[in-house]
């Protein structure tokens, strides 16, 4: 546990020196980070805890940050109404989509929810009295107070941190620990008690709750919006973080994150073609590591601490 | 009567696996279910705990009429059962099975940003039920390391461990070398006698030494009753076993 605390200590510290070393550009990334680190934890609770494996979770994030954009400028509200909204708007497509998807597992669950997400990417390009269609909804450019990378940076972490903490909590409660439990026996969490679609959607509901605030986030932080964030690739890249970092880990979605948004910066140096660079990747990482980085650490460090004991 | 069983059946396309069984167990009874395999006994046992409802007929526990009700509500009446298949949570702890097994009936299962440690209560529980079955030693050990036999062990401690007021024991020393089958009989001998057991087992040894009762199915259907030792003698019982087929 001391050393749980001592690694918490070097991550804050190094989260909070961070702007002051990177060059501006790169603050934005690291912000970008922070954000779509929230957005894979939310797709790990549902993936890595209740075995279920969502691909939604780019058109409830992108939900909340159109929901934000709308209020902002269309409807001239302000920026903590705004996300409040917005939040509120995932969270109840989330309670939508769970009612629809927690009956099916598997592949079903995962086919069922990317058509939720097809669904919802298809009315942000139609509806265009109101989404703006192909155009999407453009901010009136970010708060004065936080308009600068490096004040943004700080304002991100400062809720990124929290939610963080709070989905630490979420995953290792009792009632995180019954999700792990229906990820691996449904049968044997019936008979001992559990209402298992209860627990799935509940599970769901927060997932889209967190997947909210990063949405949220991401529309302060883009003050621009368009049907290309609800879009299946978002939903994938989320799932792919996760995935990345490694699955079931929770914190490893920051590592994800910090992958992905790295290496689509260099590739679009060089192609324009990320969605296919993104599709190979996946496999990549599905052969070669399908436990992701942080599950490879952990692995490693669980089969040198059989070695060293006897 | 604890739990009885009115001319249930359960149905899966053309086969009846149950046809017409009518049962009756009362509070405190030791009873097995005996017959030879595909007889349905692991299907009644699915009937009664809501896993595959009857199709027909009418399931009574405790006075409750739980025919339509499904499986968490029955547990969270007192019916526990361990399954013949082991049916675990491989990819976590010992204790942690014990956990979600303890906490199926309480409301802390919905604790969502609680600490997850055991209450001096649940610790003392959960003791008692892996002393009982005695893997108390392998707690911190993932479920998927254990050996078959432990894994047997902590199937029954996971059914046992909510203090159940009918337990359901589907062939608990299925698959067990004779040491361990043992030590599985000697478990289900210590058992509360408040708890009422209804047991599927092959081994008529094994049962004689353990159940007042012993029911008898074939085909699906009801066969013969009566105490284990008539059962042992009952000319129709040997004949389904032996595989003759009875006129
Ligand atoms: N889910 C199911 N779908 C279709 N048929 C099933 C299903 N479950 C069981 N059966 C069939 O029902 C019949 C009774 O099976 P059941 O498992 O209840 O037998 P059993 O008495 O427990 O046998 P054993 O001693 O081998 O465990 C068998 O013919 C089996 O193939
Ligand atoms: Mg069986």
């Amino acid at each position: 546990m001391k050393r749980a605390a001592l690694w918490i200590l070097v991550a804050a510290l190094v989260l909070l020196v961070l702007p002051q070393v990177l060059p501006g550009y790169q603050v934005s990334i690291a912000t970008q980070i922070l954000i779509f680190g929230v957005l894979a934890m939310s797709i790990d609770v549902l993936a890595g805890f209740a075995g279920r494996t969502p691909l939604c979770h780019g058109a409830i994030f992108g939900t909340a940050a159109y929901v934000v954009l709308y209020w902002t400028t269309v409807a001239g509200g302000g920026i903590f109404t705004g996300v409040a909204l917005g939040v509120l708007a995932a969270t109840a497509l989330a309670a939508v989509f769970a009612l629809l998807a927690i009956r099916t597992s598997g592949v079903y669950f995962l086919l069922l929810t990317l058509a939720l997400g097809m669904i919802v990417w298809g009315v942000c390009l139609r509806w265009t009295g109101v989404t703006g269609g192909e155009n999407g909804i453009r901010g009136l450019g970010r708060p004065e107070m936080v308009a600068d990378h490096v004040t943004f940076y700080y304002v991100t972490l400062g809720v990124v941190a929290p939610v963080t903490l709070l989905m630490w909590r979420f995953v290792h409660s009792p009632f995180g620990l019954t999700l792990r439990g229906i990820r691996d026996s449904e049968t044997r969490m019936r008979s001992l008690g559990y209402n298992v679609p209860l627990h799935l959607f509940l599970a769901f509901l927060a997932s889209g709750f967190f997947a909210g605030i990063a949405g949220a986030l991401y529309a302060i932080f883009n003050d621009y919006v368009s049907p290309s964030t609800v879009q299946l690739t978002q939903s994938v890249a989320g799932l792919l973080m996760a995935i990345t970092g490694g699955i079931g880990t929770l914190l490893g979605a920051f590592v994800g994150a910090g992958a992905i948004i790295l290496l689509e910066n260099t590739v679009s140096a060089f192609t324009a073609r990320w969605p296919i660079v993104l599709g190979i990747t996946f496999i990549v990482i599905m052969i070669f590591a399908p436990e992701g980085i942080v599950g490879r650490i952990r692995l490693l460090r669980a089969r040198m601490r059989r070695v060293s004991s006897p | 009567m604890l739990l009885s069983l009115e001319n249930i059946s359960v149905q899966f396309d053309a086969l009846k696996a149950v046809d017409g069984v009518s049962l009756n167990v009362r509070q405190g009874e030791r009873r097995a279910v005996i017959g030879p395999n595909g007889a349905g006994k692991t299907t009644l046992f699915n009937a009664i705990t809501g896993v595959f409802p009857p199709t027909d007929g009418k399931i009574v526990f405790d006075g409750r009429d739980v025919t339509r009700a499904p499986p968490h509500t029955r547990a969270g009446l007192g019916m526990g059962r361990t399954f013949q298949i082991t049916n675990l949570f491989p990819n976590l702890s010992v204790a942690q099975n014990m956990e979600l097994a303890l906490r199926g009936r309480s409301r802390r299962k919905f604790s969502f940003f609680g600490n997850a440690d055991l209450t001096v209560d649940e610790r003392a529980q959960l003791d008692r039920a892996l002393t009982l079955t005695r893997i108390g030693a392998r707690r911190d050990v993932l479920v998927r390391e254990l050996s078959y036999g432990e894994q047997r062990q902590l199937e029954m401690a996971m059914a046992l461990v909510s203090a159940p007021r009918l337990l359901l024991l589907d062939e608990p020393a299925a698959g067990l070398s004779p040491a361990e089958r043992a030590i599985v009989t000697e478990i289900i001998r210590a058992l509360p006698r408040d708890i009422t057991i209804v047991l599927i087992e092959h081994d008529m040894d094994l049962v004689l030494s353990l159940v007042d009762w012993v029911t008898c199915l074939n085909n699906g259907q009801f066969l013969a009753e009566g105490a284990p030792a008539d059962i042992r003698g009952n000319r129709q019982v040997q004949d389904v076993y032996l595989g003759r087929r009875h006129a």
